[in-house]
């Protein structure tokens, strides 16, 4: 078995049978004679049992307040959730853990940027450069910004392929007011990854700082912020085999320090009077309230986990897949692919004609494979392409040939009940 | 029967492709604008009434096949009838695809009956029912969009 080797021929040896036994539910699901081909892991991922034992052991073993007690169970605690900083900083190639923000997820990442840098840093004129196929998370709380501060929002189109050019970046940029470039890494609804370290290039060049949305890519491909060389990156915990309500929030030192608070609260300060409150540094400035120290520490370990399979073959195993699966359905008549990216992730977007999403998601539904039918939360790109939705099969480290087999068959299932 | 097939029969499929009383009516006396923002279906529904009768009923939008045909079905069956019946229609046919009520009044449903396969299927319940409560919102006036989100 080549798990957590650096082998290149990993991707072929990549043992995904062996990995669905460690996903509990999964397991359950096969055991009861109901196999599960889980293909919406873009939405959200299935939890291995290291991940659900690492929570439960922290509330077994050292819960106590983090960061707020002088007892044993508390200095505990905080150090689990210290560690788990360590680990995410770890992972993402960060230069310090205290670049590392703790926060509940992808959107609320992008929400504190876009309205604690964006509210001390952009004004009337200044523009906010996003692309056609962004999730609505990296869309919206610009516009929120923008409203506060009258900046407006600019776009880099996407071209028939699903992909944005290079071109249209560098045509944005020209104008000299982009402040900020705010792009996806992976789209979660077309698969297209994106040239971000060249549009990181361009964007400091042209005096803009980057937020990428790792949402989708930090699952899927190993992640190196100091490569890429963005200002912020943001990913859930959900997604990336992790528990729920917790994601990270990197941000560069210098840029965290000079920013304001996002929400007031407990653990932000530094001392407070009714006259004046002054604020503690990064990154516990950013996490007002209750840290959630159970949910980060076994985010922690979902990365340590997945860091051990080797990323690289993880990567190039769930391309694989993608690719597969986006050949066989191109090849199937009435089927559409929607997005058809030269560097694809994971993900594969399609629709029926003459049925819709949802009609095709049920008819696989019936058939134990689970997909995501509808807008992806991206109607931009949805629009681009002329559909109101699409069903998307996406790929997790579990997943196998066996499930691409399974996803062509119930697809070739719905042609032939819906487009009779 | 499976579940599937009793779900898109040809009926339904029928109605889904060759919608009836589909587009624009001219001198509607009462429309209304569905949204499911879940699913993105949208259908607007137009009125012409005869008294107390709708004498005529059309929709246009896009959707899946389950409100499609659900929206082509209700706009036969609730020609000719009075609001009041209508309504009650309405009633009935929300307790075949909830599974809900009594049950066994399918007969009286008509072809409506044919949709009583969404019944297995609860995520559906909402497309089936979308045309029906944009109807009730045309017949009650004051141009309020129905979203199957708000809260009823």
């Amino acid at each position: 078995m080549a798990i957590g080797t650096a082998n290149p021929e990993a991707a072929a040896a990549l043992d995904f049978a062996a990995l669905r036994r460690e996903f509990p539910l999964l397991d359950r699901a096969a055991a009861a004679g109901r196999p599960l081909v889980y293909l919406d892991s873009a939405a959200t991922t299935q939890k291995p049992r290291a991940v659900l034992d690492a929570e439960r052991d922290f509330y077994e073993r050292c819960y106590g307040a983090i960061a707020r007690g002088v007892y044993r169970l508390s200095a505990e605690a905080t150090a689990l959730y210290e560690a788990a900083r360590g680990k995410a900083a770890r992972f993402l190639g960060a230069a310090a853990a205290d670049e590392v923000v703790f926060v509940r997820g992808t959107t609320e990442a992008i929400n504190l940027v876009a309205a604690s840098w964006g509210r001390a840093n952009l004004g009337p004129g200044d523009e906010i450069l996003l692309t056609g196929l962004e999730h609505h998370s990296n869309i919206v709380p610009w516009q929120l910004a923008a409203a506060a501060t009258g900046a407006r929002i600019v776009v880099a189109p996407i071209d028939d392929r699903g992909e944005v050019p290079l071109e249209g970046v560098a045509r944005a940029l020209g104008s000299g007011r982009v402040r900020m470039a705010a792009v996806a890494h992976v789209s979660n609804a077309l698969g297209t990854v994106l040239p971000v370290a060249e549009i990181t290039r361009l964007a400091h060049a042209a005096g803009a700082l980057v937020l990428v949305d790792g949402a989708q890519s930090a699952p899927r491909m190993p992640i190196d912020v100091a490569a890429l060389g963005c200002d912020f990156f943001a990913f859930s915990g959900h997604k990336i085999y992790g528990p729920n309500g917790v994601g990270v929030l990197w941000g560069r030192r210098q840029l965290l320090a000079a920013m304001p608070p996002y929400q007031g609260g407990g653990g932000m300060i530094e001392e407070v009077r009714f006259e004046r409150t002054t604020y503690a540094p990064p990154p516990q400035r950013f996490e007002a309230g209750t840290p959630a120290g159970p949910q980060a520490h076994a985010l922690g370990v979902a990365l340590e986990w997945l860091a051990a399979k080797d990323l690289a073959a993880v990567a190039a195993h769930e391309e694989a897949l993608a690719r597969g699966a986006a050949e066989r359905l191109a090849a199937l008549a009435g089927v559409r692919l929607i997005g058809t990216p030269r560097a694809r992730a994971g993900v594969v977007s399609f629709v029926v004609e003459g049925a819709h999403a949802h009609d095709v998601g049920t008819v696989l539904d019936a058939a134990g494979v689970a997909v995501r039918a509808g807008h992806h939360c991206a109607q931009p790109a949805m629009r681009a392409f002329g559909v109101p939705a699409t069903a998307r099969a996406s790929f997790g480290i579990h997943n196998g040939g066996d499930d691409v087999d399974a996803l062509v068959a119930a697809v070739e299932r719905a042609c032939r009940i819906l487009v009779r | 029967m499976n579940e599937l097939d009793e779900l898109y029969q040809e009926i339904l499929l029928d109605h889904y492709r060759r919608p009836h009383n589909f587009g624009e009516l001219a001198d509607a006396d009462g429309e209304a604008d569905g949204h499911n923002p879940l699913c993105g279906d949208r259908v607007h529904v137009q009125v012409k009434l005869d008294g107390d009768r709708l004498a005529e009923v059309r929709f246009q939008g896009s959707g899946c096949a389950i409100s499609t045909a659900s929206a082509s079905m209700m706009t036969d069956a609730v020609r000719g009838r009075s609001r009041a019946e209508a309504a009650a229609l309405f009633d009935r046919f929300h307790d075949l695809v909830t599974g809900s009520g009594a049950g066994g009044g399918e007969e009286s449903l008509g072809e409506l009956a044919a949709l009583g396969g969404v019944r297995q299927f609860p995520m559906r319940v909402k497309c089936a029912t979308l045309a029906w409560h944009t109807l009730r919102a045309a017949l009650v006036g004051g141009g309020e969009a129905v979203s199957t989100e708000a809260p009823t």
